[in-house]
């Protein structure tokens, strides 16, 4: 269970981390630096567990993987977007960041409402509202690379089986 | 059902005679490119997989383009990973400081990416080579690491989109920049997400192989997978010049199908100006008129090639640089850049009051090499405009052509390029 922080439609993997940061990659640096562009508080204010909450095209512009690396090394538990940027979106399940698809838990999420995503069974619970959404289902071929936890540990799999 | 170029290419390297959109398909890769911005994510992620060697030392590309000549401790020790990497490796592309070009600039110049391929670069601007009638995408370090290991990628088989452009005559100064602006003016900055953007028409095979790289270079600022134009008379010309291996062409059948068709009358077209925050804020040139300039950047992997300096050095030619602008100009790659030098055009460039640069990604990004302060505004041939992309989250990005670029560089403020020269 955490806190929703909400964003608007677009928001590019540029501000989720300025290029200014980007000569350096460990997770800690990038999480000191997450989302600085479009809030500069976030950094500082964000809580293991909360959850970031957006409209359409999430993570679009820039393949940086050190987009979908910030917020997992900020400890938010998932993104709640009504849709993704391509390449953020193959990047988010390739290292093992949850995010899901939902644009009616995205319209019924305030900012700073309680929230708690079961990411099995893809179900969005807002407490402070009482309400609760069902995530798009993604293809049985990405489940399959969420459920191994991403790209590396699929690829090591695939080629110990070959 | 007939197919496209798109669903050609990604059949051919599946192994199968045919796919369809939404198909989820394992294909072989004919190059995998990462920078060193990307690169040293990817050469991490590499090492997690077990594997000593890449798949093939020759069908993988390392540009240290983005931070380089090394900007800082931090990035020259990122730069340090991809040069160590590529030497242990025996990485046959690989350009450092001294050869290398901006990424976008210098693969199809070298013949390294070619019509028929299909590549995978931890780079979003990888888009570009659609151009040569590739599929190209960018993707993660993640996607890029795997691929250096396995040769291989998964990919969801793109619906694919037709932009037909009707009429071979534009209006003056109007290039593939402004065709392609228009577009993300119209679909907007989703308006291709997860699709092939296919530009057709007698309008797209009237331009050069520097406009056709424009336009795919930005399909991905429309959301797209890639951009791409069928092979012609143009392409072959281009690439016989300098392939490095064999490639194949494919064209779209009559009867393959598309998911939506746009039609535009290329003479309707007005130069573009993309407004902050986000390329599909577009407008005439003429409704963004008397906007003041701080900065102009003229380069990048979209507007950093040979005829982009040319229409450059034509509208600088004997004139200043307003003396409120500070006006950069970054060739794409050394060739681009020795090719300027020999033609004379560098030293118009100079003469005018323009500070011209080394091939390198900086400006364009924000990374360094003309970084803006808090309230400045730059108008950039480049590719994005989004909050804090060219330096403090308070400054403001405008995109153009290098024509209106040029222009406005003499007036400090943006202005059609008839505003300057005699005629135009």
């Amino acid at each position: 269970m955490g806190k929703a922080w909400k964003f608007g439609h677009d928001v590019d993997t540029d501000v989720i981390i300025p290029a200014r940061y980007l000569n350096r990659s460990e997770p800690e640096h990038l999480a000191a630096h997450c989302m600085e562009d479009a809030d500069a508080s976030f950094a500082q204010n964000v809580r293991e567990g909360d959850i970031i909450v957006a409209g359409k095209n999430f993570g679009c512009g820039s393949s940086r993987e050190h987009a979908p690396l910030a917020i997992k090394a900020a400890k938010v538990k998932a993104v709640i977007a009504e849709s993704y940027g391509r390449i953020f979106f193959r990047n988010a399940l390739n290292i093992g960041m949850p995010i899901l698809e939902c644009p009616e838990a995205v319209a019924g999420i305030d900012a700073g409402d309680e929230v708690d995503v079961d990411l099995q069974s893809g179900i969005i619970s807002n407490l402070t509202k009482g309400t609760t959404y069902q995530a798009r289902p993604f293809p049985p071929f990405m489940q399959e690379l969420i459920k191994v936890g991403g790209l590396i540990p699929y690829v090591k799999e695939k080629n110990k089986n070959a | 059902m007939g197919m496209t170029i798109s669903e050609k290419i990604l059949a051919a390297h599946a192994g199968q005679e045919q796919v369809v959109p939404g198909e989820i398909i394992n294909a072989k890769l004919d190059l995998v490119l990462a920078n060193d911005v990307t690169g040293p994510v990817a050469i991490q992620e590499f090492a997690k997989l077990g594997v000593d060697k890449v798949f093939d030392p020759e069908k993988i590309a390392l540009v240290a383009d983005h931070f380089t000549p090394n900007k800082d401790i931090a990035s020259a020790e990122q730069c340090k990973i991809l040069r160590d990497f590529a030497k242990a490796q025996g990485i046959k592309f690989f350009w450092d400081t001294g050869t290398v070009g901006i990424e976008h600039c210098l693969l199809p110049e070298q013949g390294v990416v070619l019509p028929g391929d299909l590549i995978i670069g931890a780079d979003s601007h990888t888009c570009t080579y659609g151009a040569l009638g590739a599929f190209s995408t960018g993707v993660g370090s993640t996607d890029c690491a795997a691929g250096m290991a396995t040769g291989e990628a998964w990919f969801r088989v793109p619906e694919s989109i037709k932009f037909v452009f009707n009429g071979s005559q534009f209006q003056p100064w109007v290039s593939g920049k402004d065709l392609i602006l228009y577009i993300i003016g119209k679909i907007g900055v989703d308006g291709a997400r997860y699709k092939a953007m296919e530009f057709t028409g007698d309008g797209i095979r009237s331009l050069s192989m520097d406009n056709r790289l424009t336009m795919c270079n930005m399909a991905i600022e429309a959301g797209a997978k890639t951009g791409i134009i069928e092979p012609d008379e143009i392409t072959l010309k281009y690439v016989q010049a300098r392939a490095k291996k064999e490639y194949k062409v494919y064209k779209s059948d009559a009867d393959a199908s598309y998911e939506n068709i746009y039609e535009f009358n290329s003479a309707e077209i007005p130069l573009q100006i993309a407004f902050p925050h986000l390329p599909e804020n577009t407008k005439s040139v003429d409704e963004a008129s008397g906007i003041k300039i701080d900065q102009i950047v003229i380069g990048s992997c979209t507007n950093g090639r040979l005829e982009d300096l040319e229409v450059v050095a034509e509208i600088l030619k004997g004139k200043k640089v307003h003396p409120e602008v500070r006006c950069l100009i970054f060739p794409g790659t050394q060739q681009i850049y020795l090719e300027a030098l020999r033609r004379g055009w560098i030293e118009v460039m100079i003469e005018a009051g323009a500070a011209v640069s080394t091939p390198t990604c900086g400006p364009c990004l924000g990374g360094h090499m003309g970084i803006l302060a808090k309230g400045e505004r730059a108008l950039s041939t480049t590719n994005r405009n989004f909050v804090g992309r060219m330096g403090h989250p308070q400054s403001e990005v405008y995109l153009c052509n290098p024509a209106v670029a040029a222009a406005s560089a003499l007036k400090g403020e943006i202005v059609h390029p008839r505003e300057v020269v005699k005629n135009g």
